[in-house]
């Protein structure tokens, strides 16, 4: 290391390596993987997701996951919650699906109406 | 290359590596590969997180779940429910002790909401064996805002900001530098104190073992402001793991350049060198330390002149504890301001204290100055085990003194601690309850502090040796009329007598117990007996008839057979063979042994 710009740069590469315990996110989204939604993909679902998020380079999102909650037939089942917005519940999100809420919804604020299972106020 | 998508962090501090953490790790790595997810899930070591009761603990990010009293075969649970399915494992997660309230995540239980962590700013985030990783929070940027700023600049910084030395006395750090940078003599050095010796207080050695970069950085701030190219680390031979990770740390900062010649291109250039102390507690004064960096045997001498004048080999040296430095970083690049806009008038910051005896959450903490004694105690640390009575709080350790239950509302700070005969001290803080007994409170720290006199002045040697048998006497009932007297006339002279701060400060315990709680002095001098019924000369043990079942545990559980008895009759306790272990009334199941005055069963 030479300069301030060396100390710089290795800063920002280091940054994205710890970012995942520091980050204050935003939006939360939250995929179903009860043993129902890995069964019907949500893992496949999910690394959709994160590689989709880091090809990106979206920061102030966290990706967590959830249980079974009952409505097995419609998994994998995807949740985006943004702040100061209802929660959005997509079913049968395949990896595909997935690459286009993101592009959607995450990115653009479009809710991508034919996929929407429920939407739930106030959480 | 693989995403990432959860990062486990495992406390990897002496407490959490010696309650097994490291055999966590083994099967939470193998639990991740059976379930064929290793490569999404990064493994952590990180330093010391604070909660070391609560050990081996682990953090789960992104969403910061914070699991407790983790066992190795806890970890197939966590990877099956937690990083497949997203369940969170209840059962591991930390409880509140009084309300038995369940806290999911780190930031939220009380023993860390509470507090403020400038020093402890990385622990449980970084690993402390990645550079890298304490780069990208903001490490070694102050050293490279420093090293834009004239050195009277930064010393003026930390001047302004308040901070004083957090090894025990609270000498304004900025001034020792100032005087430092003035002093005439070349070359000069600087010297991190890393002999922490108290009993009980461990947060030196946490914040080498945790984040020995923040400590490195200050040090190399330290030597740009006074003028040094030379910096040496002095860390006790008992602290391996913080040798080891320091050493790491050391190395890693070298191959960087950021430790070496012509520092990222400024022209400062700084080397720093690793010494090992053997142990001796009164090596952590700094003449005697520095004599033992030159390699003569660790005496302290004379001051003045002081270290900053004529240290190291003669020259010009500024010595900061560990502490201290790692405060530093922060200053700089936060501001003067920013710093002393924390804490009391004169106490700037926070202290970081480690938290010990009857309390709850025991572990490392980190308090603004002017937190009183109750916030520390009842709310980070949760409150008394059994739902005892608080009765004293010793803080310093062997140099310090006791803060009684009136106290309990003081801000604590250098200067309210030193008007009740009490300091600040390294940061030991020590809980005592009900059953604990002052004169042998003051006796445990005495008989540390004599046995560790370097013998150079009599006062010490032997002052401290008459001072214990003293006690000791009124311990086993043999204490006179006067004793009380004869501590005090002693202990005034030892403190005036003394050549460095271990003999000025050893009667410190005997002398703050006797003024707060001279009524337990008296009791064992006058009346042979002891209030909190914890000497052993001075107590019996006997069975309470009405509660006795019989069951015969109090004699299978005696080592000595003097608790006898017939299955399903009263139980008795011979009191000639008791040898007073305890261990009948610690059994009991029916709490039908109790503690009595000896006086009370002599016939």
């Amino acid at each position: 290391m030479k300069s301030l710009e060396d100390l710089k740069r290795i800063r920002e590469q280091a940054q994205a390596q710890i970012r995942l315990r520091t980050q204050e996110a935003n939006t939360k989204i939250i995929v179903g993987m009860g043993t129902c939604g890995i069964a019907a993909g949500a893992r496949e679902t999910l690394m959709a997701i994160l590689d989709e998020l880091a090809k990106r380079n979206i920061q102030d999102v966290v990706v967590t996951q959830t249980g079974c909650v009952g409505l097995c037939e419609y998994e994998p089942l995807v949740n985006v919650v943004k702040p100061g917005q209802p929660k959005i519940t997509y079913m049968k999100v395949t990896p595909e699906r997935a690459r286009q809420i993101i592009a959607s919804h995450i990115v653009n604020d479009q809710v991508i109406n034919e996929w929407v299972l429920s939407t739930e106020e106030g959480v | 290359m693989a995403i990432v998508r959860a990062n486990v962090l495992i406390c990897a501090g002496s407490a959490c590596v010696s309650s097994r953490a490291y055999e966590f790790k083994e099967s939470l790595l193998k639990a991740l590969e059976e379930a064929g997810i290793r490569e999404e899930v990064n493994v952590v070591d990180t330093g010391c997180v604070g909660t070391c009761d609560l050990g081996p603990v682990a953090i789960v990010y992104p969403d910061g779940v914070f699991y407790v009293r983790l066992k190795p075969e806890d970890a197939k649970t966590i990877v099956n429910e937690h990083l497949l399915k997203g369940r969170i494992v209840n059962r591991l997660l930390y409880q509140q002790a009084m309300t038995k309230e369940v806290f999911p995540s780190l930031s939220e239980i009380d023993f860390v909401a509470k507090q403020k962590r400038i020093v402890l700013r990385n622990m449980g985030i970084i690993n402390p064996e990645s550079i890298e990783e304490y780069i990208a929070r903001e490490g070694y940027q102050a050293l490279a805002k420093a090293l834009t700023m004239d050195p009277e600049e930064v010393i003026d910084t930390v001047k302004r900001s308040g901070l004083r030395g957090r090894g025990g006395a609270g000498f304004p750090t900025g001034l020792k530098w100032e005087l430092t940078r003035k002093a005439k003599g070349n070359p000069k050095y600087v010297i991190c104190n890393g002999d922490e010796g108290d009993p009980g207080a461990f947060m030196d050695r946490s914040i080498l073992e945790g984040d020995p970069h923040s400590v490195i950085e200050g040090m190399m701030i330290a030597g740009y402001a006074v003028g040094a190219s030379k910096g040496f680390f002095y860390v006790r031979a008992e602290y391996p793991l913080a040798i080891k990770r320091l050493e790491i740390a050391l190395e890693q900062a070298r191959n960087y350049g950021l430790i070496g010649e012509n520092i990222l291109g400024t022209g400062f250039s700084f080397d720093i060198e690793l010494r090992r102390g053997s142990g001796a507690f009164v090596c952590g004064e700094e003449t005697a330390l520095i004599a033992s960096i030159e390699g003569r045997r660790g005496e302290p001498r004379p001051r003045p002149p002081y270290p900053a004048n004529k240290g190291l080999w003669d020259k010009p040296t500024v010595i900061n504890n560990v502490e201290t430095l790692a405060n530093i970083a922060p200053i700089i690049l936060n501001g003067a301001e920013w710093f002393s806009s924390i804490g009391t008038e004169k106490s700037k910051g926070t202290k970081v204290f480690a938290l010990a005896g009857k309390v709850n959450n025991t572990g490392l903490i980190e308090v603004p100055f002017g937190t009183s004694l109750r916030e520390i105690v009842f709310e980070v640390g949760g409150g008394i085990p059994g739902g005892k009575k608080f009765k004293a709080a010793q803080t310093g350790g062997p140099s310090g003194g006791c803060i009684p239950a009136e106290y309990l509302d003081l801000p604590l700070d250098y200067e309210s601690l030193k008007q009740i005969g009490a300091i600040v001290g390294s940061g030991g803080l020590i809980i005592m309850d009900e059953d604990t007994c002052m004169v042998d409170v003051a006796r445990f720290f005495l008989e540390f502090t004599q046995s560790e006199s370097c013998g150079k002045c009599p006062p010490c040697r032997v002052g401290t040796r008459k001072m214990l048998d003293i006690l000791e006497r009124i311990i086993n009932g043999e204490g006179e009329e006067g004793d009380i007297e004869r501590l005090i006339e002693l202990g005034n002279e030892i403190k005036q007598d003394s050549l460095c701060g271990l003999g000025q400060t050893a009667p410190n315990p005997v002398l703050s117990t006797i003024r707060f709680f001279r009524d337990e002095y008296e009791a064992h001098i006058k009346e042979k007996r002891c209030p909190a019924k914890s000497c052993r000369a001075l107590i019996a043990y006997q069975v309470i008839p009405d509660k006795c079942k019989g069951c015969g545990i109090c004699a299978r559980v005696c080592p000595v057979g003097a608790a006898q008895g017939k299955p399903r009759e009263i139980h008795f306790i011979d009191k000639d063979l008791c040898i007073k272990c305890g261990d009948c009334f610690a059994k009991c199941p029916f709490g039908a042994i109790e503690k009595v005055d000896i006086l009370l069963v002599k016939t």
